[in-house]
Order: C-alpha cells, then sequence, then structure tokens
C-alpha cells in the first residue's frame, strides 16, 4: 500500500516544503517507517548525485579566454545606461566589487545619510509605527501617507522577517522605511519615488567598507530602493532580489 | 567567477563533451552581455544566465537531434511512488562512477532537471524559469528522472553483484 504522504518526500527532500506543511510532514516521518526509509532513500540517491554531479570544471585556459571575451565585449556607453545590470554582472562575472565607477562623495554622503536613519531607528525604543510581519498588514498601513505604493515579497519561504514599517523623510520627500530581520541582524529598506537625484546615488563598495554596512540600491518602476544593514552582504543582496522579484 | 564553473559543469552533463560545453558556456556569456537589454533588473541573475545557456544548448545541433528523441507524456504518472525502500541499502553501495554513468544515460529532459536541482541546488521556482515549464512539470519530470536513475542503478548493481 502506497502512503498518502508519498508524493510530499520529494518536496521534503528538495527543501520545498515550508511552515506547517514541513512540520506535518516531519511529524509522519517519525510516526512511519514506510515513508521515513523512503525519504532517507530519496535523500541518499541525492546525496550521491550531488556528489558524482560536480564533476566538471573549466580549463585555465578556457577561463583567461572567458574573460577576455568579455573585456572585450564591454563598450563605455553601456555604463551609464546599464550599470545596475552591468554591475549585478560584474559581481558575479568578475568577483569585483561591481559599483567602483559608481563612487561619488555626495552620493555617499547622502546615503551615508540614511544610514544613520537605520541606526536612529535601531536606537529607538519604538523602531517601527506600525509593526507587523504580515506583509498585507505593512503595505495598506502606508496607504494615504505617501504618494506611491510598492509590493512586498512573500517571505515565508526565506530566512527573512518582516518587523514592520514607518514613515521617513529625505530630502523633502516622503517615503517608507521597512525594518527586515534575520537571524540576529536587521536590515532597512527604503523606498523613495525616483528623481534624478536619487538615481544618482549608487551604493559604492567604499561606502560599505567606511560604514560597516551592507548596501544596495537599484531602482524599478519608478521607485528607488535603498537597502542597508549589518547583515552579510549576500543576506543583503537576497532581501533586494526578493523586493525586486515582489514587483516583477 | 563562480557562475562560469557551474554553468561550465552543467554545460558538460547537457553535451557530454569538453569542446561542445566550452563553445556553449562562451557564446552564452556573449549573449547575455549583448541581451543585457532583455535582462529584466529585479529578475533572478542566475536563472537568466541558465536560460540562456539551456536555449542555446536546445538550438545547438546536438541539442537538436536530442530534443526529438524524448518521451515525455505521462509525466504526471511518477509522483506518488514510493521509491522502492528496500534498495536503499543497495544504492548505499552504487559509487561515483555508476551515478554519474546513469545520469549520463537518462534522456536530456530528465538529466537537466536532476543537475538543477540536485547538482546546482536550485528550487523548483528556478527550475522552471530555466526550463520554461510549470512548477507541476518540474516535479514530476524530477520524479520520473530519479525513478529511472534508481532503475538504472539497481539493474547495475545487480549485474555487479552477480
Amino acid at each position: 500500500m502506497t502512503c498518502d504522504w508519498v508524493p510530499k518526500l520529494d518536496l521534503y527532500v528538495d527543501g520545498e516544503l515550508f511552515g506547517s506543511e514541513l512540520t506535518e510532514v516531519e511529524t509522519h516521518l517519525q510516526a512511519c517507517p514506510t515513508c521515513a526509509a523512503d525519504a532517507l532513500s530519496r535523500l541518499q540517491l541525492k546525496r550521491m548525485t550531488q556528489a558524482a554531479g560536480r564533476r566538471f570544471s573549466p580549463s585555465r585556459e578556457f577561463r583567461a579566454r572567458i574573460a577576455q571575451s568579455i573585456k572585450s565585449e564591454k563598450r563605455p556607453r553601456w555604463a551609464w545606461r546599464w550599470a545596475p545590470a552591468l554591475a549585478a554582472a560584474a559581481v558575479v562575472l568578475m568577483l569585483i566589487p561591481a559599483a567602483f565607477w559608481l563612487q561619488h562623495s555626495r552620493s555617499e554622503q547622502a546615503l551615508a545619510e540614511l544610514a544613520d536613519f537605520h541606526v536612529s531607528t535601531l536606537a529607538s525604543a519604538n523602531p517601527v509605527d506600525v509593526v507587523s510581519s504580515d506583509r498585507h498588514t505593512v503595505k495598506p498601513w502606508f496607504q494615504g501617507k505617501l504618494p506611491f505604493t510598492f509590493n512586498l515579497p512573500e517571505l515565508q519561504t526565506s530566512p527573512f522577517r518582516l518587523i514592520g514599517g514607518r514613515l521617513t523623510y529625505f530630502q523633502q520627500s516622503p517615503g517608507a522605511q521597512l525594518l527586515f530581520e534575520v537571524g540576529k541582524h536587521q536590515i532597512s529598506v527604503f523606498i523613495f519615488q525616483n528623481r534624478a537625484e536619487l538615481s544618482r546615488l549608487n551604493s559604492g563598495s567604499s561606502l560599505s567598507r567606511k560604514l560597516a554596512f551592507n548596501t544596495e540600491t537599484w531602482v524599478d518602476g519608478g521607485l528607488w530602493y535603498f537597502v542597508v544593514g549589518d547583515a552579510s552582504p549576500s543576506d543583503v543582496h537576497d532581501l533586494s532580489e526578493l523586493l525586486r522579484s515582489a514587483n516583477r | 567567477m563562480p557562475l562560469l564553473d557551474r554553468l561550465y559543469n552543467f554545460a558538460h552533463w547537457l553535451t557530454h563533451n569538453r569542446e561542445e560545453a566550452e563553445d556553449l558556456v562562451q557564446e552564452t556569456y556573449l549573449k547575455a552581455l549583448k541581451g543585457f537589454a532583455s535582462f529584466q533588473q529585479g529578475t533572478n541573475f542566475r536563472a537568466w544566465m541558465y536560460r540562456i545557456l539551456r536555449n542555446t544548448f536546445l538550438t545547438s545541433r546536438s541539442g537538436l537531434s536530442l530534443k526529438m528523441t524524448v518521451p515525455l507524456d505521462r509525466e504526471e504518472d511518477a509522483i506518488g511512488q514510493p521509491a522502492d525502500t528496500p534498495e536503499a541499502v543497495l544504492l548505499a553501495r552504487a559509487d561515483h562512477q555508476m551515478v554519474q554513468s546513469a545520469l549520463e544515460r537518462l534522456p536530456v529532459q530528465f538529466r537537466e532537471v536532476i543537475v538543477l536541482c540536485d547538482i546546482e541546488e536550485m528550487s523548483y521556482q528556478e527550475i522552471a524559469e530555466i526550463a520554461g515549464i510549470p512548477m507541476g512539470t518540474v516535479m514530476s519530470r524530477l520524479a520520473r528522472a530519479r525513478k529511472s536513475m534508481r532503475e538504472l542503478l539497481e539493474e547495475k548493481l545487480r549485474g555487479a553483484s552477480k
């Protein structure tokens, strides 16, 4: 007889179950030896495949060839228009801090100001005006308070937790500050209507070094986003990715 | 260049061939650089690169010839079938080489989901994006692919133990 839970086992092994569904399957696995053995066998195969599958790596010559062809393809005019995309690519492709060509002291100053907001928020007894981990509570709270609206991502499948949000002002414009938590670290996300002055602001590596914060900025759908926190660069990036994906 | 290593491994599993894998990866990078305009900011960059690689492969000669020969009907049937648990002990005896050759023998549509899920550790959502198929198809294809893997390994192990 096939147990009703069998269809869930691949999902369990692949880490695709979350929340109550995950708890349910785990509880069942403790009670059902057949499913436990089945899950173990699936896990075993997955592990073996993983170990055996990382098999091919590029030769040094090929690596150099690729690096060369990337270099020769780059054209300066892109730097202006596709700076954010190129920056993302450069991080991934070249493992060099991407935003180095966008370092402006003015931009640094402005972003440092926002980073200060983040710090003073954390220091405050009431860091957020709307306290909720539910994006369906936080988002509507800003309605009527801001001249724009934004989307928040589903966080259930991520290590991030929404703590809440507050209204903030930056360069005489209202904006949203959202506070997220990952592990023991807190990350602020600032959202403002995009203006020419804002879109010029880009978080360079020197800013991160100076402030010991990791940051990310981008413009999407007429809104300017700034993510700042003392969490790891990959956490800041992952949260940024989630926010961007929410607007897709 | 961490993505280079991963893309190359994926390319090699698709093509079975060093030269073809190199060509495939190089073409992927060139297309990616030329096509930044089509990369929507905020979408998954890694998945975007894999998708380019995969599409480039499918339109290459070896990709086209493979595409014709894969049966893709009745994908739903595989979900919910138990892994034959008594075989777990047997499976434990499989070595790297056996697993590799089993994976090599899988039809490319199965091989790619296994490589993406188990080796590249992508989520179902990412795999769906890369392969341009719904999540449900990702799941059923994975289930079928794993079933085939298991069968191939068991066959091999039984042969070896005789």
